[in-house]
């Protein structure tokens, strides 16, 4: 089950979302952004080979048919199912107009690890080397700060980076960034949140635009 | 005649040391009926293609298990930890290539065509030592087609001349696959007369394929069951 604070992210998360946009979900917090997109105009890719994914009813579930977290899922009207390479041929090729995916760690420059820990046997990177390259708009839904308190938004990433690229937009717990012109900009405290607070959990350096 | 009776007859051509690539996602779309046929023989040194290497104790996991798997290339190993700890004690190596990469290179080996170059991964840990190219201004890192020696697949339907057609997301990486290895054995649902599927909607055209069988694992809610 979503604790709050992911719900709370992903509400957040769901106002970037556009009018007539391709969207693909990742993992975690990322699935439950879907629920709060109110736009019916929207059509969510999901990596393993479908457009036109929606929720599912319980007793309606196919095994058969499920999102790239292997979770059960809906087919829209008007959906269609692909192989591996034409569904990464989307990716790469531009076609996606926004990712929103989950991270360990952002650094100053808003590059992203996602994929990999030292020293843990985790040896999976899934799509997510490829969403970075090619999604148009890259946003990432993250809690701020580790369980054990350390800031997540870190100077440099001490994870092994996703990719070269910098992601647009980052969505936490306590606050909204952009990243604009080589600097990660603050533009947005999520509800009761203070600005000491957000100083005080990141690392990395931000410049604060809040109006 | 590609219609085979039975599982032994045909994975009769699979053989020590070989490439061998697997269908699926996850469970999903997996060949589960042929993979359990790979279980029972007696065969060793595999070189396993598959997006991920099953479940702690299923599907691919029952191979890794029984140390029939010498190495392992696909995208995703997270959800079975034993690969993880095989890794570590030496026992396995491992090609990781990131999902998108994975599939082109299997889409290329069954095309013809030797390598291409992908921006994806570039400037990370999966691009060290591989070639990179400056294309118009932009990195591109240079990757290399996969064949094998063998798939197994999975398909919804067959018909008796071997076209396929694929079931929802079951279909994923099964349709590029069929393209890439010297023989392609499918497992399906269903076998009709040709004729019966539509040309329209055949996704394999039969060409690609040498074997069909029945499946006789399915994946449902309740998990994989025993059918027919």
């Amino acid at each position: 089950m979503a604790n709050l604070i992911q719900e709370l992210i992903a509400k957040r998360a769901a106002k970037e979302v556009e009018d007539g946009q391709i969207i693909n979900l990742g993992i975690g917090i990322p699935t439950l952004v879907a629920k709060y997109v109110e736009n019916e105009n929207v059509h969510f890719h999901t990596e393993n080979g479908m457009l036109g994914v929606v929720g599912i009813e319980e007793e309606d579930i196919d095994p058969n048919l499920v999102n790239a977290g292997k979770m059960p899922v809906g087919e829209a009207v008007g959906s269609s199912f692909f192989n591996s390479a034409e569904s990464f041929g989307m990716i790469r090729g531009g076609h996606v107009d926004v990712a929103i995916l989950g991270v360990l760690q952002v650094d100053e420059q808003s590059r992203i690890a996602n994929w990999a820990v030292p020293g843990k046997n985790i040896i999976g990177v899934g799509g997510a080397m490829d969403l970075l390259v090619g999604a148009r708009k890259v946003i990432v839904t993250m809690t701020h700060t580790s369980k054990d308190g350390k800031s997540k938004i870190l100077k440099d990433c001490t994870y092994p980076i996703t990719s070269t690229r910098s992601v647009d937009t980052i969505i936490t717990d306590l606050a909204v960034f952009n990243y604009i012109n080589g600097e990660l900009h603050l533009v947005e405290l999520m509800p009761g949140v203070t600005l000491e607070q957000v100083e005080k959990n990141t690392e990395a350096r931000f410049v604060n635009v809040l109006k | 005649m590609k219609i085979f009776d039975s599982v032994d007859q045909a994975l009769s051509c699979v053989e020590s040391g070989q490439t061998i690539m697997v269908g699926g996602f996850g469970l999903v779309g997996g060949p589960l009926t042929l993979i359990d046929g790979l279980v029972d023989l007696d065969i060793t040194d595999l070189t396993i293609v598959s997006n991920n290497l099953g479940e702690k104790g299923e599907g691919l996991g029952k191979l890794l298990e029984q140390k029939k798997v010498k190495k392992a290339i696909g995208s995703y190993f997270t959800g079975n930890r034993d690969v993880g700890e095989a890794f570590q004690r030496g026992e396995i190596e491992i090609d990781l290539l990131p999902q998108g990469t994975l599939a082109e290179s299997i889409r290329a080996g069954g095309s013809g065509i030797g390598g291409y170059y992908t921006k994806t991964s570039v400037g990370t840990d999966l691009a060290k030592g591989k070639e990179t190219k400056i294309i118009k201004g932009e990195e591109y890192v240079f990757e290399e087609a996969l064949i094998a020696d063998v798939a197994i697949i999975r398909a919804h339907k067959a018909d008796m001349l071997g076209n396929l057609v694929y079931y929802k997301t079951a279909r994923n990486f099964n349709p590029l696959m069929a393209t890439a290895a010297k023989t392609v054995i499918v497992e399906v649902d269903e076998i009709v007369e040709a004729g019966e599927l539509k040309s329209d909607e055949i996704i394999t055209p039969h060409l690609f394929i040498d074997r069909v069988i029945i499946a006789k694992k399915i994946l449902t809610q309740e998990g994989v069951v025993e059918h027919g």
